[in-house]
């Protein structure tokens, strides 16, 4: 079979999709247990929980769509074997194909039909002027840059209005859904998801929803015709880059944390629970790893994982993968230098578990050391696994930017919001200010920080009983 | 006590150690000592042997790990490991690559760090006391949540967005405090105004938040209870009883970071033209300079170490039944 | 009580001057010059070793070599600074007789060049020259206690200082091979200087046995190529002819260096107190190095020992009417001092220039457009925004070249094939560098034709200069102009190379080629994007491999790179300067040369060594254009542009002409202190409502909850 494209599985796309997997597992085993349920039931009530997991869901859609890679036939001649393209794309670049193509000069306002700058035009008469040249693709179709005004308001409208009809047929989903579900008539069915607290979280997730369906609608019916959030200095445009971000940061906060934990769980449980040596060696070790002041070593560990990236040119065979290699990498390296304070929270669980009655009466009964550590154990510590993970997340994409600011963060020609970051601080000591690229890497990283905060709020609420404390 | 104090000391060394180990192998795995050679001797007209004599001039012409052309116990300890790692117990920095005497640099390079580093910090802890004070003041009022949400909103911005916005706003638009600089003495506080000012609000989200659930848990308790049965006012309730007792938690909190305060702000420091030990730091992994990584390195623990052992410590100072042993 | 006093008195200073700014409040009406440095700090300063342009800005100002640029005249023309004339020149033949000046390079064994050096030249005041009441040195050596409390040079409380005579020329010289400096240009000069390469292994041995930080006594060892004649005449004698070498006469390698500041650095103690030669220059210099400290400020003030030297009084046509001979004849230098503040990013630098904080900046491509606007007839000018300003901007095409270079020796962009030709033909012209220019030069470069930039003999202008691989002249009514072959020709040559549409002819594999930068961030990320847009013009893939610097070195060392982007800044103003860049013995792979591609071409290599030893004229000319013909057919090079470099400087600032070959321009410069404050106070009022306006944001949102709290106070207690 002859496919038109050839799959290509990158280091970081196997690593999500195995992170899919477990947290596939993790959701069975939730609903298998009624004693897991319920505090999931709690977050499932919270209204900010709820909205913070769609735009959390919203973003990891955007993520794996740009994570499932292949590589383009290339049109052969007659008789010449199968060529593919060396560039890799994803699935994302096939949908957002036309802000991924239509690339302008240089910089130009969102919106624009003009350049940002000025450039030297050579008449047909051989006369130059100097004059802000028309924009190759943003707002090419219009006749006139009079009707620009018009137009984006129309094709808002329109925008609107489509993402309003996606978000009704949800909302009467919805209501059929109750209705079956309660028994119940529409009407009834209807007031009751609209009023009743029981439904809070229900609704202001559909309510969060059709807000990101309407928004989405109205940047879908722009994105083809202008920049919404403008071009950068060689003319990409700077919505495509932010959304390219996206999977740079979700990349960031969950692969070190899936690298992170087998060890942070694997030293912290076992140092509490035998003690002893192993306690003074897994304490050496952390305490050595956390005395260090962590930007000097990370810098150090990427500035090896570089060497040994280029001194292994046989690892990769396309930009995407070299770039895709160091981020696995600095996920990695994040991932050891982070795994101290879970392991020692884990510590301090374990110690205490391990004085509880329970446990001594399954060791009395001579229950195998790993069978106590993997039936008591480790249920018992997972709140508060999943707690430092919910928060580690927000704190490891802001890390992100630090560490590309530092020149020790991700490939500088990946798409990412610190390099975004980076590159706009120059942008800023322009006159006229050139605001739309920080602007833009702001917008998407407060959301989704936000969003990652409000629903770690929601899950520690959730799971850990001492944050009942209400006023 | 004194025993306790010794016996914590002592267990430093091994942990020194590894730290020494750690940042020898991942440096060589990077930097030959050519290299560092090249890196020093600049671009242009470089020979072989300039790069020898560089070697043998800074030291770096002996084996890592394992000398093995040496007699008996000098195989381990003429190394390049022993030789560079031994001085540092004395705080011998010894020289940076490019001739500079590192100790020197560091106690003349640690009062700016300083100057930034302390006023964020007790200023800071001031500004969120105070504000989680107001928030736990007007509880379950609209300012507590708008409050909380204030904190959340903070918390996810990058700090990188508060330095850059600051200078642009401070310096640039509103003409009030130099965009960048410094100066010792008096003059230099002007320069001290908008690093402080961004340390502090960067971490506004954050530690409000943290000392808000702190001292709602203490509201909650007992005594407290019994306080305001007693008819005692809320004032006095919350700025004697709560904060009082609150502080306990929070002071042994921070105290761990207070001796690392010395090594300054990486992203401050380099961003206002600071010439503390955090640009210092950069500047050096930067250029490659593996003497002053190594002594930064070093420093940072014990400094690290030392904030451990002030942990302790404290608790015994706060918390008479605390004892160490 | 008292700290109340303090606080006020606080306020009070803050009040004197504008708010931001980062001097101290008096210093802007002193005739002191603020200017900027970095974003790396000088490494050495000891004039054996700095190379760096930003090491010269100071060791310009310090040390006088016997020669300098005219400031004002050009093109570049050399004239004595210390030095009584232009050195004597005579050429020997290999029996040590005179020949004439017209003789053959071949029979010239070795060319002698006599110097004289003006008497009455005094050094700066420094402790090295200290004497005692017996008249001997009063810290050489240093006797006990004499460090004790010093931790700066300016901690010494004796000084002194003498007159310059020819051995510390000499002297310096032979600096030149001391192995424990690394002086980056011994390898070069050890060709000509005679005896000198053996002088630095004489020198190796002896100092194998010396502790480390000993002095190394360079005037017991004599060295052949360089001789003093009398107390102010010294003598260099060169192997054969090497006619550029009057050149390296105008720069700090061969400034003097007198042996005592080496004794008196070369002590027990010194060292540890960063006192070295190599951090606290001495020099006879207009300028000396008052405080340094590189991690803040660099201040260079005026040397009180200074001899009588004058603004010029003549320049090139048109320095009148700008007003750079309004100085003429005045003593030199100008300024009290010169004040050098770290500045580590270009942002934080722009804003203060604009605030006046600074007296003068270069453009960088991000505030280029806030400064300069392009007049209808291509040439720049001064924005309306800084006209009101009265900044005032001055340019001037450098002496330096950038070009994309392939390596000669890779299997498929290299070698002397006709396809691997008509690859790198296609290639120069589908890297459009008018764009690149516009993008991120803003215009301040020139499309390169060759490997001359303007202002080097050799260059070529209009139509008889351009490359004809990539160019076509496109005639107009005013005379014409080039124009890039059209990317269709390209595509065509990329198909007579074997890759038609991009693609290998027969397997249809597509071509891809490596790209080896050390450049990384954001700028580089940009530019890097810009590079992989170019080559897909062709189809091409273009795959980045970024570096570190040493990794990027040991491939070109190793001649592993494909493709790499290289820039060159002349030393001096010889088109010998930048051809050698393109000699085959002189290639980077294996041999460390500069030769950066790896291009050999013997017939090219031929021409080189007749060009080199000819005096400018039209033979010199007809031998060039024979070998810039070479190059352009065979494109080792994509000739990518010559920068131009933009300054711009307030009003207040004086004698800004740039002479981008002089490196002790400081002393020419001159500010009016009155105007600048002026200037400052109007440009830096503080705006003090967001301040007010947060205030009152913050009592309009605690007011209403105070009072709602009072009220439910009042509720639970009635």
């Amino acid at each position: 079979m002859n496919l038109p494209f050839m799959p290509v599985v990158l280091w970081s796309d196997a690593l999500l999709f195995l992170l899919l997997g477990v947290v596939l597992v993790f959701v069975r085993q939730v609903r298998r247990h009624e004693h897991l349920r319920a505090p999931w039931r709690q977050v499932g009530r919270s209204r900010l929980g709820m909205a913070s997991v769609v735009v959390l869901a919203c973003y990891g859609a955007i993520g794996l769509l740009d994570s499932l890679h292949f590589r383009p036939q290339l049109p052969a001649e007659p008789g010449q074997p199968v060529q593919y393209a060396a560039e890799v794309s994803s699935l994302f670049d096939v949908l957002a194909g036309p802000l991924r193509g239509q690339a302008e000069q240089t910089y130009s306002a969102p919106f624009a039909t003009r350049l940002f700058v000025k450039k030297s035009l050579h008449l047909p008469d051989g006369r130059v002027t100097r004059d802000y040249p028309r924009l190759q693709y943003g707002g090419a179709h219009l006749s006139s840059e009079a009707e620009r005004g018009p137009d984006i308001a129309v094709r808002a409208l329109w925008g609107a209005l489509s993402g309003l009809g996606v978000a009704a047929v949800l909302w009467v989903m919805a209501v059929l859904w109750v209705a079956r579900r309660a028994g119940l008539d529409r009407a009834r069915a209807w007031s009751r998801l609209w009023r009743e607290p029981a439904f809070g979280g229900g609704r202001s997730a559909l309510v969060t929803l059709s807000v990101l369906l309407v928004l989405g609608g109205i940047l879908l019916h722009w994105a083809g015709h202008y920049h919404v959030l403008g071009t950068d200095k060689v003319g990409q445009d700077v919505l495509y880059l932010a959304l390219k971000s996206i999977r740079t940061g979700l990349l960031i906060g969950t692969l070190t944390t899936l690298i992170m934990l087998p060890l942070a769980l694997f030293l912290g449980v076992a140092a509490g629970y035998f003690g002893g040596r192993a306690d003074d060696v897994i304490q050496y070790l952390y305490t050595t790893l956390n005395s260090i002041p962590g930007v000097l070593l990370i810098a150090a560990a990427v500035l090896v994982a570089q060497v040994y990236i280029e001194t292994n040119p046989d690892l990769y065979d396309t930009a995407a993968a070299r770039s895709d290699l160091r981020l696995v990498f600095l996920c990695g390296i994040l991932g050891v230098t982070s795994w101290t304070g879970l392991a020692r929270l884990l510590r301090g669980e374990a110690l205490k578990l391990r004085e509880q009655d329970y446990i001594q009466a399954a060791r009395a009964f001579g229950v195998s050391r790993l069978r106590i550590l993997g039936r008591h154990i480790l249920p018992n510590v997972s709140h508060l696994v999943l707690i430092s993970v919910v928060i580690d997340f927000s704190a490891l994409v802001l890390a992100e930017a630090v560490l590309s600011y530092v020149g020790v963060g991700v490939d500088p020609v990946m798409a990412s919001w610190g390099n975004m970051i980076n590159g706009a601080r120059m942008e800023l000591a322009r006159e006229p200010v050139v605001w739309w690229q920080l602007t833009a890497a702001f917008l998407f990283m407060f959301t989704l920080v936000l969003a990652a905060n409000l629903f770690a709020d929601g899950v520690r609420e959730a799971f850990d009983p001492r944050s009942g404390v209400r006023a | 006590m004194y025993a306790y104090v010794i016996r914590r000391i002592l267990y430093a060394i091994p942990i020194l150690i590894g730290v020494n180990l750690l940042t020898f192998a991942l440096f060589f795995v990077v930097n030959t000592p050519d290299d560092m050679a090249r890196i020093h001797l600049g671009a242009k007209h470089v020979t072989a042997e300039a790069i020898e004599r560089w070697k043998t001039e800074h030291g770096y012409d002996k084996p890592l790990f394992y000398n093995a052309s040496a007699e008996g116990a000098a195989r381990l300890t003429d190394t390049l490991f022993v030789q560079k790692s031994l001085r540092l117990f004395a705080f011998d920095f010894g020289q940076a690559d490019d001739g500079r005497d590192i100790g020197r640099e560091i106690t003349t390079r640690m009062w700016p760090s300083l100057a930034i580093a302390l006023p964020t910090f007790l200023v800071g802890l001031a500004v969120y006391i105070s504000f989680a004070l107001l928030l736990v003041f007007f509880r379950a009022t609209y300012l507590d949540v708008a409050g909380v949400v204030l904190c959340v909103a903070l918390m996810s911005i990058s700090g990188l967005f508060y330095v850059i916005g600051g200078q642009y706003l401070l310096g640039k638009l509103w003409n009030l405090v130099p965009i960048s600089g410094y100066e010792p003495g008096i003059d230099g506080v002007k320069f001290l105004i908008l690093p402080v000012l961004v340390g502090v609000v960067a971490g506004i989200g954050d530690s409000s938040r943290f000392y808000r659930t702190l001292f709602l848990e203490e509201i909650h308790k007992d005594y407290v209870r019994t306080a305001r049965a007693k008819g005692l006012p809320e004032r006095v309730v919350l700025f004697r009883h709560v904060l009082g007792n609150a502080m306990i938690p929070i002071l042994t909190g921070v105290v761990v970071v207070i001796p690392r305060l010395f090594l300054g702000s990486l992203i401050v420091e380099s961003f206002f033209g600071i010439p503390g030990l955090g640009s210092y730091t950069i500047d050096a992994i930067q250029a490659q300079d593996f003497a002053i990584v190594r002594a930064m390195v070093f420093l940072g623990s014990v400094l690290y170490i030392l904030g451990l052992l002030l942990t302790d410590l404290s608790y015994t100072l706060v918390d008479p039944r605390v004892r160490l042993e | 009580m008292r700290s109340w006093l303090w606080l006020v008195s606080l306020v009070l200073t803050a009040c004197s001057g504008p708010l931001n700014n980062p001097h101290g409040p008096e210093e802007a009406g002193r005739n002191v010059l603020f200017s900027n440095f970095g974003p790396d700090r000088p490494k050495h300063l000891d004039p054996a070793r700095s190379y760096s342009s930003n090491e010269v800005v100071f060791t310009g100002q310090i040390y006088d070599p016997p020669l300098q640029y005219h400031y004002l005249r050009r093109p570049y023309e050399l004239e004595p600074l210390t030095a009584d004339g232009m050195p004597r020149v005579t050429y020997l033949d290999a029996q040590g007789r005179t020949l004439p000046p017209e003789a053959p390079p071949e029979s010239i064994a070795s060319t002698t060049y006599e110097i004289r050096i003006k008497p009455g030249i005094r050094y700066q005041p420094h402790p090295c020259f200290a004497r005692d009441e017996t008249g001997r040195p009063r810290y050489i050596p240093l006797r006990a206690g004499d460090l004790a409390g010093i931790r700066r040079l300016t901690d010494f409380p004796e000084t002194g200082s003498r007159e310059l005579v020819a051995a510390d020329y000499v002297y310096q010289i032979k600096r030149l091979a001391n192995p424990r400096l690394n002086s980056p240009i011994f390898g070069l000069m050890s060709d000509y200087i005679v005896g000198l390469g053996e002088f630095g292994r004489m020198l190796q041995a002896v100092s194998r046995d010396l502790p480390r930080h000993a002095y190394l006594d360079l005037d017991r060892y004599p060295l052949e190529g360089a001789q003093v004649v009398d107390r102010y005449t010294y003598r260099i004698t060169i192997r054969g002819k090497y006619p550029q070498f009057v050149y390296w006469l105008a720069m700090p390698f061969f400034a003097p260096v007198p042996p005592e500041a080496e004794r008196f650095y070369n002590q027990p103690g010194m060292a540890e107190r960063n006192l070295t030669l190599d951090w606290q220059p001495v020099g006879t210099g207009p300028f000396y190095l008052a405080e340094n400290d590189p991690n803040r400020v660099m201040i260079l003030r005026r040397n009180p020992n200074y001899r009588a030297d004058f603004y010029p009084d003549a320049g090139e046509p048109g320095d009148a009417a700008a007003g750079l001979l309004a100085d003429a004849g005045r003593r030199l230098p100008l300024l009290d001092e010169a004040i050098y503040r770290l500045e580590k990013e270009d942002i934080p630098q722009w804003s203060k220039f604009l605030q006046g904080y600074y007296d003068s900046s270069g453009i960088s491509s991000d505030t280029f457009d806030q400064a300069i606007r392009i007049g209808p007839d291509g040439q720049p000018d001064l924005s309306p925004e800084m006209s009101a300003r009265d900044i005032r901007l001055t340019t001037a095409v450098r002496t330096s070249i950038w070009y994309v270079g392939f390596n000669m020796l890779d299997p498929v962009i290299g070698g002397a094939t006709d396809k691997a030709r008509k690859l790198r033909q296609a290639l120069s012209i589908a890297l459009d560098y008018e764009e690149f220019i516009s993008i991120f030069l803003n215009g301040r470069g020139i499309p390169a034709q060759g490997p001359l930039p303007p202002g080097i003999f050799g260059h070529r202008e209009g139509e008889a200069g351009i490359n004809p691989v990539v160019y076509r002249w496109q005639p107009d009514n005013g005379g014409g102009r080039p124009v890039r072959r059209d990317i269709a020709e390209a595509r065509r040559l990329l198909a007579e190379a074997g890759y038609p549409g991009g693609r290998e002819a027969g397997s249809g594999r597509p071509l891809t080629l490596y790209f080896d930068t050390m450049a990384s961030g954001p700028e580089a990320k940009s530019r890097l994007d810009w590079y992989r847009k170019q080559f897909a013009k062709l189809d091409i893939q273009l795959i980045v491999r970024s570096t570190d610097y040493n990794r990027f070195q040991d491939k070109m060392l190793k001649g592993n790179a494909q493709i790499f982007e290289w820039g060159w800044n002349a030393d001096y103003p010889d088109p010998e300067n930048f051809l050698f860049l393109l000699y085959g013995p002189n290639r980077k792979a294996g041999k460390n040369g500069e030769n950066a591609a790896n291009y050999a071409n013997v017939e090219f290599d031929r021409l080189f060594a007749q060009m080199k030893d000819l005096d400018n004229g039209p033979e010199r000319q007809r031998v060039i254009d024979a070998m810039i013909e070479i190059v352009r057919r065979d494109a080792p090079w994509v000739f990518a542009y010559y920068p131009k470099s933009f300054g711009l400087s307030h009003a207040w600032a004086g004698n800004t002409k740039p002479n981008l070959m002089a490196n002790n321009t400081l002393k020419y410069r001159k500010v009016e202190p009155a105007l600048r404050m002026a200037y400052q106070a109007r440009w830096n009022r503080p705006v003090w409502w967001p301040v007010w306006a947060l205030v009152g944001v913050l009592i309009a949102a605690v007011v209403p909850a105070a009072l709602a709290y009072r009220r439910r106070l009042m509720a639970t207690v009635g």
